[in-house]
């Protein structure tokens, strides 16, 4: 077997407040396929990122070495110029370019300071014949689909002389025929001698094309596998992926039994989502789940599983097209076309994405508190500062939100201060039923505490609680019960008592194909 | 001019942390207020240097009572379009229209009442109902429509021009009926004996201190009601002293003349109404949480296109009644009237604290920008700059005023 191509030793790599990194141990050899598999947040982006100079060299600690050099890359040109080529998840292609135009992006073929559109088209061509591609290098690379941009992405790797190519997450938004072709040409560049690392939750797909297999876990390496040992089984994968032990990292529960015949308080039948864009594909896939008063029910997923997609449909449709399927408060249908809908039929949904999503960042806590029921707090239209910042500080006790004063801007807290208020802002709503996304996600371990008291203090209440997650363990400690999703479906439903990591990560990593078998 | 519906009065600053108020940490609450305010204070000492600058420079000219009354007029329809400008910008929009819209309006003010004899009070409701109906239509296509705001109000801003030489044939008409020219030029009446000031005016800034003290300690009463943190007793003393000063100065100056133009109070009536609105009123929550984050507004429930499609409307409606007044200080509808006052009531929004990306800003501090604008004009005009070099000197000042906010953000960031 050939030598090592890529080496990387003891990476370290700390964001303020969190160690993303906290030693990982990477070795490629060279012509291979090398999976990289692990949870979410345990690290894999950030390594590639630390690999392809996006974090350049000197804000890690650690080595790289690449093909026996030892690498200080300032960003990623420098790490393009020695081969190294990384795709990222989100596509980095222009769309209202053509084909050429974005393989050539920043390393266009010139004379004399001019195009040469004959030469770059000649040899996109040749670029997008090598990755089975004979659309015509003129054509916009938004009048071609997703599966196609992804070859173009590649086309273009190839025209900066890659010989380590990165692919983060290739086939999360591809079905399964493009997924297919795009596996098959990874194995025909082995064949040409380029060595690939490939991210990937689907450990059918690892299986398919990889020889060996690295397992990240909480920012550090688990173990490499080598794929094509007969021991290595996909059960040996997910116990790596996540071995890990519960800690009291909980509050003590004691589960509900809510009453059998009264109506659950959220029930959702047949719910069907296609992408807003590409609507042939199936984002959420005939979904029916129940919840009922006082229960925290889990949706265990991993990235592009629907989750998000799910609950946001949910939420005044406020992701894709919506295809079918009802919603039931309280063994009631009710609308909930719009936000405020299904505000007002008691559903609240707290985002993954607190950023994006749940904060308006420049404005101040006690606004952001308030703006999802502003009503409350006003007479006549008329917002009375001083009840609304009364009621402010009353969460910023209650909740413990970590600020001077509820003046500050919420930009200035701390991703679990931030956190808490998203969380005040829909308690303050006074919803039944509340959508939990992520709730933890990117905040520290006293911090996740302290929501997890407050979800379960919700329960106790009386308040039917969903709660998404991609962190097993979490949903274990916290849920009466855990519906899995994968590609878009519901794959399994365990009661606390049947569920284990285990057995989860299984129904989480089955592909559409294998699912008719096990079901 | 009262300053309690700034966005952020002294209240907002933390909570006394020795709340005994002894000397050093009144300073050290003042100075914490203004360091979260730094762009509103920084336009307020910036307007108070180029005030000062001016007033020796011209030898007192500036101030005296005739020029300030003068400088009031001469500015009011930028700022009635700059309180409106400002209202767009936090949400995330801009308006290039207003200019046009002004004549526009203008122009129908003449067909109105010149050409048809209309009673001028119908007309100027009509006029209104025109500039609302413009900006709604323009809303429609930004909120509804989905077009970007920039390429509507372009539109509008040719297509308002054009109609404007349409109805006017090219021409200026006039003159305006008497009623609205003294309306919207004049002071008000001279009542009771002669006492060397303008009666009337007094007892309204007389009026005016009372119900700013009285508002200002019923609602530190509220706070005490809610059991919240109040200014220390020391410190909101200085604040009364300081407002009642304020309008105390303004009231003297301008009852030595001929009294508070009229407009002077449609304008106190705009700054108090939408400051209240902007800060107090669930759609002006709204404003600002789609200016700052539509995603997460919309997500909270925010009706996003009703809220932007009425602060379109609104601008047309506050563009209109510019144009009014615009039209009855020169008497006359012109073709070329409202040329560049989208410019400057853009410049005064920024000016006065507003953000490029929307979610930021104050009424009050689009007022300040705008009167930086007029100071800089009328003090220019004074010692005979050329309109040339007003304009560069105006273009350095809000490069200077958004470069030094650029700045401190960055530092206050990292």
């Amino acid at each position: 077997m050939a030598g090592p191509v890529l080496e990387m030793r003891s990476i370290v790599k700390t964001f303020p407040g969190v160690k993303a990194l906290s030693d990982v141990t990477l070795t490629v050899r060279q012509g291979e396929v090398h999976a990289i598999c692990g949870e979410n947040g345990a690290g894999k982006s950030t390594l590639m990122k630390v690999l392809s100079g996006v974090h350049p060299h000197g804000t890690y600690e650690g080595e790289v070495l690449f093909e026996e050099g030892l690498c200080r890359f300032k960003d990623i040109r420098a790490s393009e110029q020695q081969g190294i080529v990384i795709i990222h998840q989100e596509l980095a292609l222009v769309p209202y370019l053509s084909l050429a135009e974005n393989i050539f992006l920043g390393n266009e073929h010139t004379r004399r300071g001019f195009v040469d559109w004959h030469e770059t088209l000649r040899h996109a061509t040749e670029l997008l014949r090598r990755v089975g591609l004979d659309d015509h290098p003129e054509t916009r690379v938004a009048d071609i689909g997703v599966g196609k941009q992804q070859l173009v992405e590649i086309a273009k790797a190839l025209s900066k002389k890659v010989k380590l190519l990165i692919l983060d997450e290739p086939t999360s938004a591809l079905n399964d025929e493009d997924s297919g072709k795009l596996l098959d040409l990874i194995l025909q560049l082995k064949e040409q001698g380029i060595t690939s690392i490939i991210i990937s939750h689907k450990l059918n797909e690892i299986r398919a094309v990889a020889d060996s297999v690295t397992i990240l876990r909480d920012g550090r390496t688990i173990e490499t596998l080598d794929v094509k040992d007969p021991e290595t089984t996909e059960d040996r994968i997910i116990s790596g992926m996540v071995g890990r032990d519960l800690e009291h990292r909980f509050p003590e529960r004691t589960p509900h039994h809510p009453e059998e015949g009264t109506a659950p308080a959220l029930e959702v039948r047949n719910w069907t989502v296609h992408h807003p864009i590409d609507q042939q594909r199936k984002v959420v896939d005939d979904v029916s789940l129940t919840v009922r008063r006082g229960e925290i029910v889990g949706i265990a997923g991993l990235m592009g599983a629907g989750r998000t997609e799910l609950a946001m449909s949910l939420f005044g449709r406020t992701y894709g097209r919506h295809a079918g399927g009802t919603v039931l408060r309280d063994g009631r249908e009710i609308r909930t076309k719009t936000v405020p809908e299904a505000v007002r039929h008691g559903i609240a949904y707290v985002t993954e994405d607190r950023k994006h999503y749940g904060l308006n960042l420049i404005d101040t806590i006690n606004r952001n508190i308030s703006l999802s029921a502003l009503g409350k707090v006003a007479r006549r239209g008329v917002v009375d500062e001083h009840e609304e910042r009364q009621v402010a500080e009353g969460f910023r006790k209650s909740m413990n939100i970590k600020a001077p004063t509820v003046f500050e801007p919420v930009g200035k807290l701390s991703g679990g201060n931030q956190q808490k208020v998203v969380l005040s802002k829909w308690i303050f709503a006074g919803p039944e039923v509340l959508i939990l996304d992520e709730p933890t996600r990117g905040i520290d371990v006293g911090a996740k505490y302290e929501i997890y008291t407050v979800i379960d203090q919700l329960a106790a209440e009386g308040k039917a609680v969903v709660f998404i997650s991609s962190e097993l363990p979490e949903l274990l400690g916290m849920c009466d019960r855990i519906y899995t999703m994968a590609a878009g479906r519901l794959t399994g439903e365990f009661s606390r008592a049947e569920a284990s990591q285990e057995s989860l990560m299984r129904r989480m990593t089955k592909d559409k194909k294998d699912k008719e078998v096990t079901r | 001019m009262s300053t309690d519906v700034t966005d952020k009065t002294p209240a907002a600053a933390p909570p006394g942390r020795n709340g005994a108020g002894t000397g050093d940490g009144l300073l050290q609450l003042m100075l914490d207020g203004m360091r979260r305010n730094m762009r509103q204070y920084g336009m307020l000492i910036a307007l108070g240097l180029i005030v000062a600058l001016f007033a020796v420079w011209t030898e007192g000219d500036l101030l005296l009572p005739r020029n300030v009354s003068n400088l009031v007029l001469q500015n009011s329809y930028i700022l009635i379009l700059a309180i409106g400008m400002m209202l767009v910008i936090i949400a995330g929009h801009i308006d290039l229209s207003v200019g046009s819209l002004t004549a526009f309006v203008g122009s129908m003010a003449a067909v109105f009442m010149v050409r048809n004899d209309l009673p001028w009070p119908v007309a100027v409701l009509l006029c209104l109902a025109v500039g609302a109906i413009a900006g709604a239509v323009q809303g429609w296509f930004i909120a509804y429509g989905g077009l970007p705001s920039f390429i509507v109000t372009l539109a509008g801003m040719l297509t308002f021009r054009g109609l404007t030489e349409i109805f006017l044939d090219g021409q200026t008409l006039g003159p305006f009926p008497k009623g609205l020219q003294t309306t919207a030029n004049g002071f008000l009446p001279e009542v009771g004996p002669d006492t060397n000031y303008h009666n009337l005016t007094l007892l309204l800034g007389f009026g005016l201190i009372a119900l700013v003290v009285l508002q200002e300690v019923r609602d530190r009463r509220r706070q005490q009601e809610f059991a919240l943190d109040v200014l220390p007793a020391k410190l909101f003393l200085l604040k009364l002293v300081a407002l009642t000063a304020a309008i105390l100065t303004v009231t003297l100056l301008l009852a030595s003349y001929k009294g508070a133009p009229i407009v002077l109070l449609i304008l106190g009536a705009l700054l108090v109404g939408f400051g209240y609105v902007m800060r107090n009123a669930v759609i002006g929550r709204h404003i600002y949480a789609i200016g700052g984050n539509l995603p997460a507004a919309k997500l909270s429930g925010v009706r996003d296109k009703k809220v932007t499609f009425l602060v379109f409307l609104n601008m047309g409606m506050l563009a209109a009644l510019a144009g009014l007044v615009f039209a009855a200080r020169f008497n006359a509808a012109s073709p070329k009237a409202g040329l560049n006052f989208e410019l400057e009531a853009i410049a005064a929004a920024f000016i006065g604290g507003a953000s490029m990306s929307g979610g930021v800003g104050t009424v009050l501090g689009a007022i300040i920008g705008g009167l930086v604008l007029g100071v800089l004009n009328n003090g220019m005009n004074l010692v005979g700059v050329g309109t040339d070099w007003q304009q560069v000197i105006k273009g350095l000042v809000l490069l200077a005023a958004v470069g030094f906010d650029v700045w401190n953000k960055r530092k206050v960031g990292s």
